[in-house]
């Protein structure tokens, strides 16, 4: 021990100083904690926790019509013209709600029969390749995803052609809320596959043989224990499809017609074109608390354990 | 156990899913060789001319430019920052340390609109004008989660007796960074950084709200898509975007297999999930 204090005192002052500073973050975790956290957090704290802060408080203030300027006096205004019944904005609301809950439930029954492919019939060969062909659609361009969307519903698009190939007559997808069903389908489907393959995969052989030992046949098993189980996946995967179609407005304004307003469009044209930055933050509350909500059902669900 | 019926019609459907996922990536890729500037189907002629109009658009060049530096930079910050914020996570239990990991998910947690709007008025509140910095710090809020959640992911399953061994041998700090945690760590920050920069290359909605005159990439593409024009020379960005996103995902997931650190299964899954959370933002 005395030898090597010797050796480490004998060495060159720079690497002295930094074994003393090494030995003090160790003897002090707090302060290594501190060190390390201290710039990413601040940084986070400041920029993107602030900027919620400024978001929400702004929502009680108003725009003057006259100067355009922000009045930063306390008023409940914004929230009551969102509640007034002679304005649309409840309606787009409870839009954004239906497609959002239509997209869901579409992409948990696609998801399912995958999910369950993958994780019980499949080969490990298969299975790596099954999984690759989820995971890569996901992280290829989103707007291009919709933008090919766009491009095969439009009139002369593959769907038509399809259509009449088959002898079909043409259909009229295109720019409607049609086109965004299916478009928010597709492109938060992978979100849905991942957390359900997850979720099956963890389901015990041994669970299936005794449901079928006690004389349940495929549908019993399917309904009575494959299914639970296979729930908290499920909602997980639902988390995303719902937030994420919840707070889009890129895929209402490619694919939507003049009447498929989301919230986020009318957000987006409130901090753009209106520039009433008060209300849009108003207004985007509205999803927020839907989240909220939404999250603490998830949980009492078993959906965290399930991510 | 599933019956013959059960396991042929569970295949056919997996089939069908599959091709529903990648029929319009193709479609949209074959595109790029349409001879006609009418966007039909199916298509009659073909050409390779849309790529050199492509090449030569200064405004699509500007914004791949834009686009790469900002991608670029963003890695670097979500890198340096994700990697201490997870080591400290990880590594330290100390007060509110549940509630750091739950505010460093928020930007990811929270729907891309929100996070955008709130930034927009976070600048016009500060004074700061939007430039490309502004887009830089919008991209960073979520890029950062990434690379925490891929090296807090590899901290967990590393022994903290590595380190202290490390130091008992008399590594000082930066030594025992550089010979012992760096080799545990090295693939999931390159993991992270991978997708990091594919998540930025590609991000619309906080960009929209965060740049001003700029045009990145994809508010090219978006503009363009607007107003329906100068759809071939879209077409080709577009085929460039599809591979620029995915090639970088799938070296990342190379990277992650080839260490043998992600065990199938499960972890690879849990793995894959939290890397999923992020490109939607």
């Amino acid at each position: 021990m005395a030898v090597d204090a010797g050796a480490l005192a004998a060495g060159p002052p720079g690497r002295r100083a930094r074994l003393r500073l090494s030995g003090l973050l160790w003897r002090r975790p707090w302060l290594k904690a501190l060190g390390l956290l201290t710039p990413p957090l601040g940084a986070f704290v400041i920029v993107y926790v602030g900027a919620l802060a400024v978001l929400f408080v702004s929502s009680f203030w108003t725009v003057n019509s006259f100067t355009a300027e922000i009045e930063h006096t306390w008023t409940l205004a914004n929230y009551r013209q969102i509640f007034s019944s002679g304005q649309p904005y409840l309606h787009i609301a409870a839009l954004t709600l239906e497609i959002a809950a239509a997209v869901t439930f579409t992409d948990a029954v696609l998801a399912f029969p995958l999910a369950y492919f993958m994780a019980r019939l499949a080969g490990r060969k298969t299975r790596a390749l099954l999984f690759v062909m989820a995971l890569l659609p996901l992280w290829s361009s989103y707007l291009v995803r919709i933008y090919a969307w766009q491009t095969i519903l439009s009139h002369d698009g593959a769907i038509n052609w399809a259509l009449n190939g088959l002898g079909l007559p043409d259909q009229n997808l295109a720019y409607t809320n049609w086109a965004m069903w299916i478009v928010f389908s597709y492109v938060w489907l992978p979100f849905m596959i991942l957390p359900v393959y997850a979720a099956l995969e963890r389901i015990p052989d041994s669970y299936l043989e005794a449901s079928a030992d006690l004389g349940a046949r495929g549908f019993r098993t399917f309904r009575s224990v494959i299914l639970p189980l296979a729930l908290p996946g499920v909602v997980a995967g639902s988390i995303f499809t719902f937030s994420l179609t919840l707070g889009d407005y890129i895929t209402p304004l490619l694919v939507g017609g003049p009447s498929s307003q989301f919230i986020g469009n009318v957000v987006y044209d409130f901090v753009g074109i209106n520039a009433n930055v008060p209300f849009a933050a108003a207004f985007a509350t509205i999803p927020m608390l839907i989240m909220g909500a939404y999250l603490l059902i998830a949980r009492r669900l078993g959906a965290f354990e399930a991510l | 156990m599933e019956t013959r019926t059960t396991r042929i019609t569970l295949a056919v459907c997996s089939t069908l899913v599959v091709l529903f996922l990648w029929i319009p990536l193709v479609l949209i890729a074959l595109y790029a060789f349409n001879g006609s500037s009418i966007q039909g189907w199916p298509i009659t002629s073909w050409t390779l001319h849309w790529f050199r109009v492509a090449w030569r658009d200064p405004d699509a060049r500007s914004a791949l430019w834009l686009s790469v530096r900002i991608a670029l930079i963003v890695t670097g910050i979500a890198l340096v920052l994700g990697t201490m914020a997870a080591t400290a996570v990880a590594r330290f239990r100390f007060f509110g340390r549940d509630a750091v990991s739950f505010l460093l998910v928020l930007p990811i947690a929270l729907p891309g609109i929100i996070t955008g709007m709130a930034l927009n008025s976070f600048f016009v509140f500060a004074g700061i004008p939007v430039s490309m910095w502004t887009i830089v710090i919008g991209h960073s809020t979520f890029c950062v989660v990434i690379a925490y959640n891929n090296v807090v992911a590899r901290l967990r399953r590393t022994s903290p007796s590595l380190i202290e061994a490390s130091q008992d041998l008399g590594a000082d700090g930066w030594q025992t960074f550089r010979f012992v945690l760096w080799p545990v760590l090295s693939t999931a920050v390159v993991a992270g950084g991978l997708l990091a920069f594919a998540l930025s290359f590609d991000e619309v909605i906080v960009t929209t709200f965060t740049a001003g005159a700029q045009q990145t990439l994809p508010i090219f593409i978006l503009d363009n898509l607007r107003q329906g024009q100068n759809l071939p020379v879209v077409n080709v960005v577009a085929f460039f975007v599809v591979a620029l996103t995915v090639i970088p995902v799938a070296l990342a997931q190379r990277v992650m297999r080839d260490t043998g650190v992600v065990r199938r299964g499960a972890a690879q899954v849990t793995e894959a999930v939290e890397a999923a959370e992020i490109p939607a933002v």
